[in-house]
């Protein structure tokens, strides 16, 4: 309903209804699942399809049907966007935006844009160079780019329309998260928590460009903004200015808690949900506190930024563990009544079930193997660490599991309502750490610690369908790297992902049967997404060129003989192959005519 | 660059400092080089001022991006590969200015003497040009062969 406010798949419906076609188009055309309007499908963060040409019956005759090139190397995890007759995709830096013709099958090239970040960015990107995508409004590709901008470009001819630095890249500060839309603003967070980057979300309003309000994740409440509204449900978040007083000194200040990941949004509560991610620096001695608000989840009005409740995954983080992750909101019944919740898997290895309403956390279980802490206190909502596996400055601390990159890190999870199960790409790994004091040098990284990661040899790779009701884990596949990919569901029974060896996957939703395989020409840790072409058929769309944190050996160029390298994860990701070709590319799926 | 221009005059001028303070000497220059490089480090042989780059290598979070050698937000300083070159007055120039792609200044933050110690260390992570000089052990969590250990560069690059 939403979509059809957009002129350009206005027309396009009409031209379907008017065609030959019109039976077959009718009953989806009023279907988002038509197109894939932001990176996570839906405000909901579902990554479901109602699509179902493609399925359990016919998957195995799915075929390369375009292959084309972005221009740029390293980690591609944008979510492509597909808008009308136009799908959109963002390069990781230097941050282009192409634009291709969906109205041919060889999806010529409509235009690229060019925002010219500037270089030295790459020098304070933590974890690869990457984009998680874009966001799309009013007939405007919103773009963020890596030196910490927000742009505007005219989505039918590519030209800037206005532009909006946002922060200081030369102080850590970079972007790397989609923008996501809610009514006419434009919601953007920084990234920057290995630089003592303070965190924060902005709201811009998309026809200016215009900043209309931010929220940080640290300091006084009124930076926070938290007012007569806010109402977490444990006693643990409430009080006066905890975003100061949970710190030493003003260590607050260049406390992270920054907002990388992938937000929702339920129009019922009018409530925004964004995590805010680790606090800095990595060596936890040196900030004694609960460290509010990082490494946990607000709900926010959009209107104002105003929170209403707030949930610490990890109080006092000590492993990097942000709380970033997806937030995936869904119903369930729960305790014989259908309950609003969101569903999030955490980096602490727990699958979080919460009331999204109130911040209550109604069930938390661990879908990977866990030493660093006991369990969640339901009554206290408190995660139960393990003293064993605390680092103490100076000292060593041996085989902490999950590794810094967690159970499950930037790589968005897909629910299925036809399943009823949550489909997670993750990793299993563990890692030694030695913290030491680290000194504030703004745009220097801020952590203290050195990690050394490890996984098994049979497999650091996870791919595991996770019912929620029963809490536990329905199937699951191991896969030798990190599956750093997101997942993407459709009607037709299928799950997507790809592998950080270049294998693109489809998977029986219900079983986790294998059905299809096809090579790609590097590796994936890009977002696979669904859509219906103005030719009335079904495609599967994914960025191919590996990178990120866990593909930094290849995409960096890093020296495979230091362990400690790439953040830690060089000592688990040794094998990784090479792609011969390091450029990335667009791929399109379809079935054969 | 004030300071670089500064340090350049001093040792044109061939006037002899308090080594601690500033201790290259034209005179050393010449016997090292013969060649017509304006600074030469004047610690590649100081296993003291080595062990000290390496700790400063920590201080300033130079770690943090380039790890032990094996890099991460920063190019890997272990292997063979040199993109700004691998002569002391490049790898000086590289932490005092700052490179485009990334590599912050430093020139603001450490003293020229600093500077250089932490040259020579970055020297020999990579193993050469002087095996002998290079830190044997690691002082941190052990994820590398300590630099001593590496294999050495080619013979022509010192």
């Amino acid at each position: 309903m939403l979509l059809l406010r957009r002129p350009a798949l206005r027309q396009r419906v009409l031209g379907l209804l008017l065609s030959s076609t019109a039976l077959f188009i009718t009953a989806a055309a009023a279907d988002v699942g038509d197109e894939w309007p932001m990176a996570t499908g839906d405000y909901a963060n579902t990554r479901y399809s109602s699509l179902a040409e493609i399925d359990t019956s016919n998957v195995q005759r799915l075929v390369e049907i375009a292959r084309r090139p972005t221009g740029a190397e390293r980690g591609h995890e944008a979510a492509p966007l597909v808008i009308g007759d136009r799908l959109y995709l963002i390069t990781p830096w230097p941050n282009d935006v192409l634009a291709f013709d969906l109205r041919r099958a060889d999806l010529p090239l409509a235009w690229r844009y060019a925002p010219a970040p500037d270089a030295a960015a790459q020098g304070v990107a933590c974890c690869d160079v990457v984009s998680r995508g874009l966001g799309y409004a009013q007939g405007l590709v919103i773009v963020a780019t890596l030196d910490a901008q927000a742009i505007a470009v005219d989505a039918a001819t590519g030209t800037e329309r206005w532009r909006t630095p946002l922060g200081d890249f030369r102080s850590g500060e970079t972007i790397t998260m989609a923008p996501t839309i809610v009514g006419d603003l434009a919601l953007i967070g920084n990234s920057g928590g290995e630089f003592g980057v303070r965190g924060w979300l902005k709201a811009l309003d998309v026809a200016s460009g215009a900043v209309r309000w931010e929220a940080y994740s640290t300091g006084p409440d009124r930076d926070v903004r938290l007012g007569p509204a806010f109402r977490p449900f444990y006693a643990s978040d409430r009080g006066i200015d905890l975003g100061v007083r949970t710190w030493p000194g003003d260590a607050w200040q260049h406390g992270g808690g920054n907002v990388w990941g992938f937000l929702a949004y339920d129009p019922a509560l009018d409530l925004v949900f964004h995590g805010t991610a680790n606090p800095g620096p990595w060596n936890p001695d040196q900030r004694p506190g609960d460290n509010k608000w990082t490494s946990g989840v607000f709900a926010r009005r959009p209107a104002t930024g105003e929170a209403v409740w707030f949930y610490q995954w990890s109080p006092h983080d000590l492993h990097d563990y942000d709380g970033v992750n997806e937030n995936v909101l869904v119903e369930l019944p729960i305790g014989g009544a259908l309950r609003a919740v969101l569903l999030h898997p955490d980096r602490n290895g727990y699958l979080y079930v919460l009331d999204r309403a109130t911040g209550q956390v109604l069930s938390a279980d661990p879908f990977v193997e866990i030493n660093t802490s006991r369990g969640v206190d339901l009554a206290s909502g408190r995660l139960l660490y393990d003293d064993a596996k605390t680092p103490r400055s100076g000292e060593m601390t041996r085989d902490i599991c999950p590794a810094s990159p967690g159970a499950k890190d930037w790589q968005p999870a897909a629910w299925s309502p036809r399943t009823r199960l949550l489909y997670l790409p993750h990793q299993q790994l563990c890692q030694d750490a030695r913290t030491y004091p680290a000194s504030h040098v703004p745009g220097t990284p801020f952590l203290g610690a050195t990690v050394v990661m490890e996984g098994s040899r049979e497999g650091r790779g996870r791919f595991t369908a996770w019912d929620p009701v029963a809490r536990r884990i329905a199937w699951q596949r191991r896969e030798r790297f990190p599956v750093w990919s997101g997942a993407l569901a459709t009607a037709g029974d299928l799950v997507f992902y790809a592998t950080m060896d270049g294998e693109f996957k489809a998977l029986d939703a219900h079983d986790g049967e294998l059905l299809w395989s096809h090579r790609l020409h590097a590796g994936s840790v890009g977002q696979p997404v669904a859509y219906r072409a103005p030719d009335g058929h079904e495609y599967i769309a994914i960025l191919a060129g590996v990178g990120g944190w866990a593909g930094n050996v290849v995409a960096g160029d890093l020296d495979r003989r230091d362990g400690s390298g790439g953040g830690g994860f060089v000592a688990a990701m040794r094998d990784l192959p090479a792609p011969s070709d390091r450029r990335g590319a667009l791929y399109v799926f379809g079935l054969p005519r | 660059m004030k300071r670089r221009l500064l340090l350049a005059g001093l040792l044109l001028s061939g006037c002899e400092r308090d080594p601690w303070y500033l201790p290259a000497s034209s005179a050393r220059l010449a016997n090292d080089g013969g060649s017509a490089v304006a600074m030469a480090n004047p610690y590649t042989r100081d296993a003291q001022a080595i062990a000290e780059g390496k700790r400063l290598f920590r201080w300033y979070n130079c770690a943090g991006c380039h790890a032990a050698g094996g890099g991460g937000m920063g190019v890997a300083l272990m292997d063979e590969r040199w993109r700004y070159g691998a002569d002391d007055r490049a790898i000086y120039a590289s932490i005092v200015d700052g490179r485009p792609n990334g590599m912050p200044a430093f020139g603001a933050r450490l003293s020229e003497d600093q500077a250089w110690r932490l040259a020579a260390y970055v020297r020999t992570m990579n193993g050469g040009p002087n095996l002998a000089v290079a830190p044997s052990r690691a002082d941190d969590l052990r994820a590398s062969e300590p630099e001593a250990r590496r294999e050495p560069r080619a013979a022509s690059d010192d």
